[in-house]
């Protein structure tokens, strides 16, 4: 479903956040990135839909290359829901035109058919209540499951979540995670960045563990977690411990 | 003070009559300034949003040029000097029309065009990347992404920059009397050289010019809750 | 327009001094300084009424504010020419009278230069002050104040550039300042309005303009001390990601 051959970037001559990225991922797994901070992660996933441009390498998506220079960003975009760790939601409109927006616009959806279905995503990730609520109006979880929301309403073969928990206070976290979860393992496919590890060993197919821009550990999660092959991953587990 | 007010001198039918017309023409010379004012300032402002390098250069020019000098300077220039550099035909036209208020208009208008250009810029500006970033993640276009998320943002991050120069523009329009056009500040210093009841008249001026700059700002206000980024 | 530099440059830069009133240019100069000198106490007093916990006082501040904010400069201007010297018993010069009308129309102006600059002052600074227990005012002037003014430094320097515009308009009740002393020499020359009010105009300009970009650098100073200072972190630049689809 994605995929990543020899993927390089730089930024400037000296710092390079990318180094040789290779690796798959199957349609409808839940991949979870994880690493130290600085090692790429978020690079990486915002290469997948050109968030980031790439130096070098290839990544493709559902058969598409979507770096070559004929690839149709915006179409592809379509295809890739993406839910960032602010938010980012659109503070001008109410909850629910936020989520109607690409539906009505993009795929050319009635009002009252996109309405429709806003609702139903709204009460699938609990906030039904919302829909006429500005986003001023939500506490950080109820903006993130929003904007999951917003996502999902585009019906993506593919989401990407970059640390959709790390902007939110310690009591909001398991609200997201909860929805995340949900979703998780019903068609869709998933890459997410995160640093909650438990969720990685509940959910994730597979786990990747990126350094220094190298993707070091490629391996299920129990595998990962007990018997982590690289001494780079040994050492952030073990400081995840403490 | 000992000072005997007598309102009964200035108000009467004929000096009423003098401050409507001023009045009108006041009214008239800021609705059209503002108008022309929006106009050229949202221009600029979509120029410069072009990030095409002479373009930049151009209004970046005409921004400073007009914000760095008296408006009143800029206000004789237009009276005294323009008309020497415009060809005869338009001269011939303006000198025909009421030269000194199509003149204050224009000067007027274009000083405030910078900074109306400004404010827009500024609200662009204000707009986070992010939200770009996050319009051009769903597959919006550049431009989807600016008339769908961006600039309507934009616009409401201006609105109070917008009101105060809109306020800004009212209030000049009374440096217009330094070219003779008979507007209301003109039309007070007249009834004041008539009657000698200086405290009166200007009492009542400036009373009529703070009843109608309250009418801006409570508009502004308005427009700030109706539109604004706290809307709900 | 050499030539007209050339034979007049004194009427331009001082006016008939010595022989007569100071004027030109150093005038205008000088009547922008000292309504700006004059204006900025009173400016302080408004702003911090504006903010004061007493709410008549607020009141009262704030109606200065609207009020002088909804007059333009040309009325408070004549205001100054007929009451000051009724006010205070005796004749009033041109400059004076011009100064006046500065100090009361930009002490409005400047106070909500400055209670901007009070507000945009993290809470916790007169939280830290007031639980050394310093009492309100001393907070105030000891804490508040001296870094509300520095960082609105920028913004009063653009409020000296509209100081000087404003001195333009003694033009109209004949003070001998730059606008002036150009109108003078218009209708001395009488056919060469192109060059005298292009004159004028660029000498505004570059005075106007070298204070602008002087309050942009320091403006730009002042936010990079801010970001290295204690507490604040720097704010983080992403190598922008739309490089290929530049953001307007």
């Amino acid at each position: 479903m994605i995929s990543f051959e020899n993927v390089n970037k730089w930024y400037g001559p000296e710092l390079q956040v990318l180094n040789d990225v290779t690796a798959e991922v199957n349609k409808g797994e839940v991949v979870v990135l994880c690493g130290p901070s600085g090692s790429g992660k978020t690079t990486l996933i915002r290469t997948i839909n050109r968030l980031e441009p790439i130096n070098s390498g290839k990544i493709t998506v559902n058969g598409q290359e979507t770096h070559a220079k004929s690839a149709n960003v915006n179409r592809l975009r379509r295809e890739i829901g993406f839910v960032f760790q602010q938010f980012n939601l659109f503070p001008h409109m109410s909850v629910m035109d936020n989520i109607t927006l690409a539906p009505r616009k993009l795929k050319g959806m009635s009002r009252p058919e996109a309405e429709e279905k806003a609702l139903k995503l709204l009460a699938r990730v609990g906030l039904e209540e919302k829909a006429g609520a500005y986003p001023s109006q939500l506490s950080g979880g109820q903006s993130q499951r929003v904007a999951i929301a917003r996502s999902l309403a585009m019906d993506p073969p593919i989401i990407l979540f970059d640390e959709p928990t790390s902007a939110l206070d310690p009591e909001m976290v398991g609200e997201v995670l909860a929805v995340i979860k949900g979703l998780a393992h019903t068609g869709i496919t998933m890459m997410c960045v995160t640093h909650e590890m438990g969720f990685a060993r509940d959910v994730a197919d597979r786990v990747w563990f990126l350094d220094k821009g190298v993707l070091l550990e490629d391996a299920k999660p129990g595998e990962f977690f007990s018997n982590p092959k690289h001494p780079r991953a040994q050492r952030f587990l073990a400081d995840l411990r403490h | 003070m000992g000072y005997e007010f007598d309102f009964s001198a200035v108000l009467t039918d004929q000096y009423i009559g003098w401050l409507l017309s001023g009045i009108r023409i006041t009214l008239m010379l800021s609705a059209g300034a503002w108008l022309l004012s929006f106009a050229v300032g949202t221009a600029l402002a979509v120029l410069r949003a072009t990030n095409f390098k002479p373009a930049v250069w151009l209004v970046a020019t005409f921004v400073e040029i007009h914000q760095n000098i008296p408006l009143l300077v800029q206000v004789l220039f237009w009276y005294f000097a323009m008309p020497e550099i415009l060809p005869e035909a338009w001269r011939d036209w303006l000198n025909q029309n009421n030269s000194e208020f199509i003149l204050a208009m224009i000067a007027i208008a274009m000083c405030h065009a910078a900074y109306i250009s400004e404010a827009l810029r500024s609200g662009l500006r204000a707009v986070p990347v992010t939200q770009y970033e996050a319009g051009r993640s769903f597959g919006f276009s550049y431009l989807q992404t600016m008339s769908y998320i961006v600039v309507p943002q934009a616009l409401r991050l201006s609105i109070p920059p917008l009101v105060n120069h809109s306020l800004l523009l009212f209030k000049n329009t009374s440096i217009a009397m330094a070219i003779g056009v008979h507007e209301l500040t003109y039309q007070t210093r007249q009834i004041d050289s008539d009657t000698f009841r200086t405290f009166e008249i200007f009492l009542v001026a400036t009373i009529l010019y703070i009843l109608m700059s309250f009418v801006i700002m409570a508009a502004g206000n308005l427009a700030e809750r109706r539109f604004g980024m706290g809307a709900r | 327009m050499w030539e007209i530099i050339q034979n007049n440059w004194t009427l331009l830069l001082v006016g008939q001094y010595p022989n007569g009133p100071l004027g030109g240019l150093v005038a205008t100069l000088l009547l922008a300084m000292a309504g700006l000198a004059l204006a900025f106490p009173v400016a302080i007093t408004i702003a911090v009424a504006r903010i004061s916990p007493y709410r008549p006082i607020r009141l009262v501040a704030a109606g200065i504010v609207h009020v002088v904010r909804g007059m333009p400069f040309l009325m408070v201007l004549f205001w100054s020419y007929f009451a000051l010297p009724v006010l205070i018993g005796r004749p009033l010069s041109g400059f004076w009278t011009l100064v006046g009308a500065l100090v009361l129309y930009e002490s409005a102006y400047l106070a909500e230069v400055i209670r901007a600059g009070i507000q945009a002052l993290p809470k916790g600074q007169e939280e830290a002050a007031r639980s050394l227990g310093f009492g309100y005012f001393r907070t105030l002037f000891l804490v508040i104040l001296p870094q509300a003014l520095y960082n609105s430094l920028p913004a009063l320097i653009g409020q000296f550039v509209s100081l000087i515009k404003e001195t333009s308009l003694g033009y109209v009740i004949s003070v001998n300042e730059f606008t002036y002393a150009a109108g003078q020499l218009n209708s001395q020359l009488l056919v060469q309005p192109v060059e005298v009010f292009s004159i004028l105009a660029i000498t505004y300009f570059i005075v106007c303009f070298t204070l602008t970009q002087s309050a942009r650098w320091l403006e730009q100073r002042i936010a990079r001390s801010r970001q290295g200072g204690p507490g604040g972190r720097a704010a983080q630049t992403l190598p922008n990601p739309l490089a290929t689809e530049p953001m307007p």
